[in-house]
């Protein structure tokens, strides 16, 4: 029973297993669900799925299982755009002639036909390749040659208001995100770097102390209590962001996340591709609101631990001269930002989202990692961990 | 023995089959969603129509599995045994039960409710399986294994600050209530405030999503929090024609405390309505 949907969802990378099935199927036993697709839609939508980001892979196989449409990873209702908004944005962008080049073309009815083929080409392409790479080159009026800035596409106004069945309405499409490297995991990782101290109330039971205070007071009980221990890692983490880095933004964002609830102390800054005098901590505002690095240097105590967090990837210039930073006239050259936060921070390690083994064919990489005496590791869990022990050492 | 919402509580239809499905299966609820959407109050309304007692079990950062089962108390034994109490020479009389225990040993079967379990450290869960799955626990200090009499229907919120391991939700049923859309919000303020004038009610909705839509919000306004502003709005007699007044440069909702909880986005609609004027003139 339901065989070939349950093996259809696990195809489908969603996490679902014989527990998931049997309970499902034990379900159905007991007359849950009753003769109606819509019951048996939600049941087994609450026994197989456990997690809000797989919702909308899950309609989408049960759509294809129990309707036949097509395969789940076509976006089916990627390519419906209403025509008005595109008529709205010609009347934008688009200069006399181009519109009469239009109706030359056969119109608006012909000119959507191609835009919809166009859509479902590029979105079969796309969804080939990798994930990370290349999700930009989706913009489908890129062919177009105008910007369509500010608009967003979607199906929001939900299928021209066709009647659709509750699970081809697709409402968690944006919960979506096929991670394979959980937070869960990170955190694991990152607790390596638990550092246990005692500070606070003294709310917790002493028992040793008690024992000795209560032996030398003749036997008669001598509580001692002593603070809760609490994690007291404190960690200063710099991130690269823009430009190469784009491509592990997602990957930095899941450390990221994982570091903000694994550590109490936890301080973030950005820069851009080399450390230089200043770093800020919000990207919209960057360019007015900076935070000098010296200052950083001067306010964390150097019992900090500080992970920089970027690929290393840039001209040589931008490391040993003045001058050389792409974005800026940096009056000192990165390498002695770099030196002066190493000297300040003993404990420190660089981890470089791209694999290991292409690190020697970037000068830069190999420059920096000299900086960092070897202490440049792979953002990967196992590189993390690595990372981690160094750190505590 | 169905859930069907309650008078005071709008469920939907996946709602109530996920709920009747964990309650038939006797397996745990886990419940997300944004926060807001009424996941706590869910136990409470499980409980009122069931017409079965409530044992609510808040988790802190600080909370350990073990407290939910029992807890030795090594210290009162320990000063009872100096004073010479009779009470010593039973380990028992020290052994402080937890709410799951409390929920176990009820007659009826409760409704107990662990929430947000994701406050808790990331071990937590983990902690809980054996428990939740077979609903006993054994005490090693009495040697005892404390069993449910009746199942208890374990409903579990979380906000998704951690994530769960994968074991334990493989335990669960697991229901995400999305936000409401026009039509249940319509009926979830009907519920709460039956003599409210429909007009109000759609003006206040439109200002509503009206303001979820708008970019950049750090919190976006859930449904508790239209709950509370139309109290406001009926308690100072706003009309629906104050709310109806698109003029761009009173975009701020009146009372917007009620709706936007953090100065940065009540900045954000400052910046808004100024851009907003600026246009016009």
């Amino acid at each position: 029973m339901f065989v070939d949907f349950f093996f259809s969802l696990r195809e489908a990378k969603i996490p679902v297993s014989l527990r998931e099935y049997l309970t499902l199927v034990e379900a159905l036993d007991k007359g849950l669900a009753k003769f109606s697709v819509d019951e048996f839609y939600f049941l087994s939508r609450s026994a197989l799925v456990k997690d809000e980001k797989n919702l909308d892979r899950f309609d989408q196989v049960f759509g294809h299982c129990f309707k036949g449409l097509e395969q789940p990873t076509l976006e089916t209702g990627f390519t419906e755009i209403p025509a008005e908004w595109l008529k709205a944005l010609t009347e934008k962008f688009l200069s006399e002639e181009e519109k009469a080049e239009i109706e030359a073309l056969g119109g608006w009815e012909k000119l959507m036909e191609t835009l919809r083929e166009r859509l479902a080409e590029q979105r079969r392409r796309h969804q080939g390749g990798n994930k990370w790479i290349g999700t930009g080159g989706t913009s489908p009026f890129g062919a177009y040659g105008y910007n369509p800035e500010g608009i967003r596409i979607g199906q929001d106004k939900n299928r021209n208001n066709r009647a659709v069945k509750v699970w081809d309405k697709r409402e968690f499409k944006n919960l979506d995100d096929s991670v394979e490297l959980g937070t869960r995991n990170i955190k694991i990782a990152l607790r390596r770097l638990r550092k246990f101290a005692r500070e606070g109330a003294a709310d917790q039971l002493d028992l040793p102390d008690t024992i000795q205070s209560t032996a030398k007071n003749g036997g008669m009980l001598d509580l001692r209590m002593v603070p809760e221990r609490h994690n007291a890692a404190k960690i200063l983490i710099f991130f690269d962001v823009g430009g190469s880095m784009d491509p592990h933004v997602r990957l930095c964002q899941e450390l990221f996340s994982a570091a903000r609830t694994e550590f109490k102390h936890l301080e973030f800054f950005y820069f851009h591709n080399c450390l230089y005098e200043t770093v800020w901590q919000d990207n919209d505002r960057r360019h007015t609101e900076h935070i000098p690095t010296e200052q950083v240097l001067r306010t964390f105590p150097h019992d900090y631990k500080v992970i920089f967090v970027g690929d290393a990837s840039m001209s040589p210039y931008e490391i040993i001269y003045p001058g050389g930073s792409v974005e800026h006239w940096n009056e000192e050259p990165g390498e002695i930002w770099m030196r002066r936060v190493l000297d300040v921070y003993p404990k420190a390690v660089w981890l470089n989202p791209l694999a290991a083994k292409t690190w020697h064919y970037s000068a830069s990489i190999e420059m920096m990692s000299t900086l960092m005496s070897g202490r440049m590791y792979p953002l990967t869990l196992e590189g993390l961990d690595t990372a981690m022990a160094e750190l505590k050492r | 023995m169905k859930f069907r919402g309650t008078d005071s509580y709008v469920a939907t239809d996946d709602l109530t089959m996920a709920v009747n499905a964990a309650i038939t299966l006797e397996r745990p609820l886990l419940i997300k969603g944004e926060p807001g959407t009424g996941k706590t109050i869910l136990a409470f309304e499980i409980a009122k129509a069931l017409e079965k007692p409530l044992i609510q079990w808040h988790i802190k950062s600080t909370t350990k599995a073990q407290q939910g089962l029992y807890e030795y108390d090594a210290v009162s034994r320990l000063r009872d045994s100096q004073l010479g109490r009779d009470d010593v020479h039973d380990i028992s009389n020290y052994i402080v039960r937890g709410k799951l225990w409390e929920a176990f040993s009820m007659d009826e079967a409760p409704v107990l409710l662990i929430d947000e379990i994701d406050k808790a450290d990331i071990e937590f869960p983990n902690d809980l399986l054996l428990e939740l799955d077979r609903m006993e626990f054994h005490v090693y200090e009495t040697r005892e294994t404390v069993t449910a009499k009746s199942r208890p229907i374990v409903i579990i919120t979380s906000n998704n600050e951690k994530e769960l391991p994968d074991a334990f939700l493989r335990r669960c049923f697991f229901h995400y209530i999305k936000f409401p859309d026009r039509e249940t919000m319509m009926e979830i303020v009907q519920v709460h405030y039956p003599d409210i004038k429909k007009m109000l009610v759609r003006e206040a909705l439109n200002v509503f999503y009206d303001v979820r839509d708008v970019p950049g919000l750090k919190k976006k306004p859930s449904t508790s929090e239209l709950l509370d502003w139309l109290k406001l709005l009926m308690a100072e007699d706003i009309g629906p024609e104050t709310l109806k007044e698109r003029d761009p440069a009173k975009i701020i909702p009146p009372l917007h405390g009620a709706l936007l909880k953090n100065e940065q986005d009540v900045h954000l609609f400052e910046r808004l309505a100024f851009l907003q004027r600026r246009e016009r003139s």
